[in-house]
């Protein structure tokens, strides 16, 4: 079973995201910090992350920065799930390394399972 | 203080880059500038002092007090600068918090629905669905109003950057058309168009003039009470495309006609036809149209209907 690695600050999104990847056959794991989060991917070796931008004690840009710099996790994609849309908070998570760029208002939860898929090579298109 | 914080502070287009700014209104830049002016001021004082003056002590005086008053102005300059390029950082920093902050919770009631409706967490009634739905339907509205407040709010600050490109207006229209028919046919309104054969492209942002073309033919539609008609036209005009939305609908009364642009701004009519609106829509029309350096207007009679229009520059006259 594929472990997605989900870090976001709302505990309600994390509920909603839990319950809708379980749904499809996928185990999560959930931290509700920048610093926690980073400790999860180092330990846990995730297939992929989730991650917010916005997030206490370590933001998610800096959590993407210390993800790609270390051997053991820069191979895990990062799919960043946000609500920042400026051009700049884009071009500064693809150059980090971020695999994929979603601004939440934009997609419904289906189009953020497929994306998920997709990078996890599940997709069925 | 380290080497590598030293070279930071020396890097002029680093340190600009913070401020949501032109380059020539950032202190860093000013500072430079004005260190040159005072190094020529200064050397121009020594050559004119040295040419006219004898004294070496009064030529040594001189050149100390231009410099000395240089060095205040300069001073007076940069810090106004500064505290202009920090207020203009902080809104810009605040916008982008708010944003964030105001859209979040419209993210998370989104799928959670979406979760409920999947049926993934258990099945649900009709009537149940139902209700949500409305609930989707209200939410995506308030969604809408937050969004125009939020771009309402970056237009004023000046943080509203477009993406240029030349394209279709003609395509554009016919999409935009296409989507409000639903929307037309439950309010009885017919939606003609009258597109110029061999139109040029367009050379703007695509996704902000579709929300002009939103706008106009959404007000025309709301404002067509029963039976009515829509006609949008199209056109090469001169060096510009003009596009217009004209209605057969309740007209804006004359005494409110002067405001109809303004922020927030709702006419009699209105309240007193009891139509859905922010008054956001034409305020944010006008400016989109204003960037792309197009002009906007309308005419209008009450009881008989309105003409909104605007123009935008040709693509190949922009290349």
């Amino acid at each position: 079973m594929k472990k997605i690695l989900f870090i976001e600050d709302e505990s309600v999104l994390q509920k909603t995201f839990e319950k809708a990847l379980r749904a499809e056959g996928y185990d999560i794991i959930s931290a509700l910090d920048g610093e926690t989060g980073l400790k999860l991917a180092q330990t846990q070796k995730p297939d992929l992350i989730l991650l917010d931008l916005i997030l206490p004690r370590l933001n998610g840009f800096e959590v993407l920065k210390k993800l790609k710099e270390d051997p053991q996790t820069k191979e895990i994609p990062v799919i960043i799930l946000t609500n920042l849309e400026r051009m700049s908070d884009i071009d500064k998570a693809l150059e980090l390394g971020a695999t994929t760029y979603l601004v939440k208002v934009n997609y419904s939860l289906e189009e953020v399972i497929k994306k998920i898929k997709k990078t996890l090579g599940d997709s069925e298109e | 203080m380290n080497k590598e914080t030293i070279l930071q502070r020396l890097n002029i287009r680093q340190q600009c880059k913070k401020y949501p700014l032109p380059i020539w209104q950032c202190p860093q830049f000013i500072f430079v500038v004005m260190g040159v002016v005072i190094i020529i001021s200064t050397l121009f004082t020594y050559s004119i002092s040295f040419k006219y003056i004898d004294d070496p002590l009064l030529i040594a005086l001189i050149v100390l007090l231009i410099s000395w008053i240089l060095l205040i102005m300069a001073y007076v300059v940069t810090h106004g600068v500064e505290k202009l390029a920090d207020a203009a950082r902080l809104k810009m920093e605040f916008l982008t918090i708010m944003t964030h902050q105001l859209r979040a919770p419209f993210a998370n009631l989104k799928w959670i629905i979406d979760l409920l409706v999947s049926g993934k967490i258990g099945t649900i009634s009709n009537d149940q669905k139902e209700y949500l739905d409305i609930l989707a339907e209200n939410s995506k509205r308030l969604e809408e109003l937050i969004n125009k407040i939020i771009t309402a709010s970056k237009i004023e600050a000046g943080q509203f950057p477009l993406d240029k490109k030349p394209f279709s207006l003609k395509e554009l229209v016919q999409r935009v058309v296409t989507s409000a028919r639903a929307y037309a046919e439950a309010s009885n309104v017919k939606i003609t168009l009258n597109i110029q054969e061999n139109l040029p492209k367009a050379f703007g942002d695509q996704a902000r003039i579709r929300e002009v073309i939103e706008n106009f033919l959404d007000n025309a539609i709301k404002y067509s009470k029963g039976k009515g008609e829509v006609e949008i036209s199209v056109f090469k005009k001169d060096k510009s495309l003009y596009l217009e939305v004209k209605d057969s609908g309740v007209g804006i009364p004359k005494e409110d006609q002067k405001y109809i642009f303004q922020k927030f701004f709702r006419a009699k009519s209105a309240f007193k036809h009891q139509t859905q609106g922010s008054g956001l829509g034409l305020f944010i029309a006008k400016s989109i149209i204003l960037a792309h350096k197009g002009k906007i207007g309308f005419k209008s009679q009450e009881g008989k209907g309105s003409t909104f229009w605007f123009t935008i520059p040709i693509a190949e006259q922009q290349q």
